[in-house]
């Protein structure tokens, strides 16, 4: 029972992180109708910004130690990080949490960057067929990955969560498990939280505001929003940004979860792509709902016990769920009815 | 007054013999060099180097390259020399190879095995290559290692340490400088033996790829004879990212010790998981839980951060041994590039002084000559003591690393510390052993 639970739990973890990149994605389909490759490098970018926050964060004053030496019996370079000679604990602090601050730093860079990249090249493809945009994001969301590789290397960049948020909880005595029966680390339960909160406030953005009223009839109906003298186009440019935000701070903080490469957008965008279309093309309560059952799905079939009776299910099972979806109800689990039905 | 006059019959004769005398020298060219696949015709000889230059294993793959060019450099009588002041065989002069200026050709294994044999045969066919060295994956090794021998070329592989390379997949034209699972496990399971005590219970997870099975098995292996239990075994796919579905499973398991069988980016991200999952603070059993991993390599440490504190595995060279040839490489190399050599850069750096030195005693390129004079050479002063080149599987055997991250580092490139240095008698095995049966080296091949 406990192992049951425990995969509830990491299920729910990589749902949320499926439903954070599905939701952008699907921002971006359902309002500019745009197929988007490159949505799983805006999440490598947007980790990346957490690498950048933390190389700034860390430059440091280099002084000479004659006391030691380095590899070449030089002199040892000491290095000592200017934040924390200006701002003493306060800077150490900064560096500690540099995570959590990398967020105020990757919204408006993911924006324009969603922006820079929606208003100069994706915008030309608006009225080409689908295999033209899915051509020329993936080639985009290739020289994304190779300029990346070329400034960071190739191999992870480790990146900590901050102390007092390491470490794992025995979160099974909370609901009667014995001691230590199931231990969470506590950042992915934050991270669930943070997903939670994020897909909340995206959902209240677009019921509760005139902004969000008005992206959503754009979303129904754009010639009808456009007739009545609305530049529904500006703010869908401006929903491509917040796409790109979302997913920019859904890695960002992924990061202490698993240290940041410049492949790792490309391994989602896969995996989020068959989320959007579970959920249904264009339906946003459709991603996230989709996102959290092929979590829950991913971690039941890798279980020991499960793949003895079935060998390799853990690898397969979220494209046998896309199959009998696409063969039982084409729309999705919640797509308006008629899509990719005809 | 004489008259040059020609007829029909006068012309055949004469174009007869004219033929003859041209096609005289060309088919004595093309004698010699049909006699091997790309003989060298000028005064320079092309060597490729096959590596990952995109791809999980890109930094590896960058590292070595740079060793490369540091040997042709040195090769070429350029530079101060590094290793080949040090080598105990002392043919290498800094002329070349045989006289012949030292040129290179590169080309990107993508560490994937379509690409890498691709590449190489790009290298060979189109530049000419008489070489072909590299390669950080051993499925891509043993890949490049089967069109080498095809081919007519000899291939001094790169970082590749799946038993199969020199075991079941071996190749007469292949060599093999790096250690390999087996000796990894033979010196390493003693060592955890001690630190750990021989009444433990352990959990594998495991790359599902040739490297991963034959190391898997060898450290099992390795450590059930020292009394561990092996409790279960779990193949992880390499394009894994999130282990923490298979890191989960480990907490219920009843096992005390995670053996990571991972290397690169999967052993970065799979010993993140079990950090993550407090595995490290977890009691089972009465004991401390303990995570292990095999093969270890400084880019991989530098990738996992904190979390490789304290952990024990195996390496196959460290810039911080004191011997004159590792400290001549890692003053070449930390003066070129500003940082020391990985194990990876080092391991290809010999086999290039390996393959130069080969071809210098044999007096030829023939890749045949190069292997006879490879098979059975005893060679020291190039940072792993003395070592010796095995004729049967044409491994190395020499002393092999056990290594722990560093507690206290020092700088960002002192992660490991050596904690012994394992005699190559310890580490060495029977060229029918079972681990490595099933394959048959085979005849050199020259090619063409």
């Amino acid at each position: 029972m406990d192992a049951i639970f425990l995969q509830v739990l990491n299920g729910l973890d990589k749902g949320s992180a499926y439903a954070l990149i599905a939701l952008g994605l699907t921002l971006i389909f359902g309002t500019l109708g745009v197929v988007n490759f490159a949505h799983g490098a805006l999440f490598m970018l947007g980790a990346f910004c957490a690498v950048v926050m933390r190389k700034i964060l860390t430059l440091s004053k280099i002084s000479l130690d004659p006391e030691k030496t380095n590899f070449l019996g030089k002199p040892l370079e000491i290095k000592t990080t200017y934040v924390e000679l200006w701002f003493g604990d306060f800077g150490a602090w900064m560096i500690d949490y540099s995570v959590l601050l990398s967020i105020a730093f990757a919204i408006p860079v993911m924006a324009i960057i969603g922006l820079v990249m929606e208003r100069g090249l994706i915008k030309h493809f608006y009225s080409r067929p689908h295999a033209d945009q899915i051509l020329v994001t993936y080639g985009l969301a290739i020289v994304l990955q190779e300029i990346i590789k070329a400034f960071f290397g190739a191999n992870p960049v480790p990146q900590a969560a901050p102390s007092s948020m390491g470490g794992a909880m025995d979160i099974g005595v909370l609901f009667g498990f014995a001691e230590y029966a199931v231990i969470y680390p506590y950042w992915r339960l934050i991270y669930f939280v943070f997903a939670a909160l994020v897909i909340g406030g995206v959902f209240s953005f677009l019921r509760f505001t005139t902004f969000g009223m008005v992206v959503r009839a754009g979303m129904a109906d754009r010639e009808t929003v456009g007739l009545l003298g609305i530049d529904i186009d500006r703010r869908f440019t401006i929903m491509f940004g917040l796409a790109a935000a979302v997913t920019g701070v859904a890695g960002v903080m992924y990061t202490p979860i698993l240290p940041p490469n410049y492949h790792m957008g490309m391994d989602f965008l896969v995996l989020c792509f068959v989320v959007v279309v579970v959920g249904g093309m264009g339906s946003l309560p459709g991603a996230v709902l989709a996102g959290f059952l092929l979590g829950l799905l991913e971690s039941f079939s890798s279980m020991n016990e499960v793949k003895a009776i079935i060998p390799g299910i853990d690898q397969i099972i979220i494209y046998l769920v896309a199959i009998v979806v696409l063969l039982v109800r084409p729309r999705g689990l919640m797509g308006r009815a008629g899509m990719m039905e005809d | 007054m004489s008259v040059f006059t020609t007829n029909r019959r006068g012309l055949i004769k004469s174009g007869a013999v004219l033929g003859t005398g041209l096609a005289m020298p060309t088919i004595f060219t093309a004698s010699s060099a049909a006699a091997y696949t790309n003989a060298p015709t000028g005064s320079g000889v092309t060597l490729g180097f096959n590596v990952p230059q995109s791809g999980a294993y890109a930094d590896e793959g960058a590292d070595e390259l740079r060793a490369y060019k540091l040997a042709v450099e040195h090769l070429n009588g350029e530079g101060d020399g590094g290793m080949m002041n040090t080598f105990s065989s002392k043919t290498l002069q800094g002329n070349g190879i045989l006289g012949n200026k030292v040129n290179y050709v590169s080309g990107d294994t993508q560490t994937k095995s379509d690409a890498a044999r691709a590449s190489a045969k790009s290298m060979i066919e189109k530049d000419g290559a008489v070489m072909i060295t590299g390669g950080s994956s051993s499925g891509v090794a043993v890949a490049v290692q089967g069109l080498c021998q095809e081919a007519g070329v000899i291939f001094m592989a790169g970082l590749t340490h799946s038993n199969d390379t020199t075991g079941k997949d071996k190749k007469a034209n292949g060599f093999r400088h790096f250690f390999n699972g087996y000796m990894s496990a033979a010196a390493l399971a003693p060592v955890l033996a001690e630190m750990y005590g021989t009444d433990r219970k352990a959990y594998h997870l495991t790359a599902d790829y040739t490297w991963g099975w034959t190391q898997q098995e060898s450290i099992a292996a390795a450590t059930e004879a020292k009394g561990w239990e092996t409790v279960n075994n779990v193949l992880t796919p390499l394009a894994t990212q999130d282990f923490s579905s298979y890191v989960a499973p480990v907490l219920n398991s009843g096992a005390d010790i995670l053996v990571l069988n991972h290397y690169g980016g999967n052993m970065v991200n799979s010993l993140t998981a079990a950090v993550q999952f407090g595995l490290r603070e977890k009691q089972v059993n009465g004991k401390n839980f303990e995570i292990v991993v095999p093969l270890y390599s400084r880019l991989m440490a530098r990738g996992a951060g904190e979390n490789v504190k304290g952990i024990f595995g195996s390496t196959n060279w460290h810039w911080s041994l004191t011997d004159a040839g590792s400290q001549a490489f890692v003053k070449s190399f930390g003066e070129k590039y500003g940082f020391p050599p990985s194990q990876a850069a080092h391991t290809v750096y010999c086999q290039t002084l390996l393959y130069a030195d080969a071809a210098e005693r044999a007096g030829t390129f023939n890749p045949c000559g190069i292997a006879e004079a490879l098979e059975g050479f005893d060679f020291d002063g190039l940072g792993n003591g003395p070592t010796h080149y095995r004729a049967d599987d044409h491994q190395c055997f020499k002393d092999v690393l056990v290594v722990k991250g560093k507690e206290n580092p020092t700088s960002e490139f002192d992660l490991l510390e050596v904690v012994q240095v394992t005699p190559r008698a310890q580490v060495e095995y029977a060229p029918d052993h079972p681990m490595f049966a099933g394959g048959d080296l085979g005849k050199c091949n020259p090619g063409a």
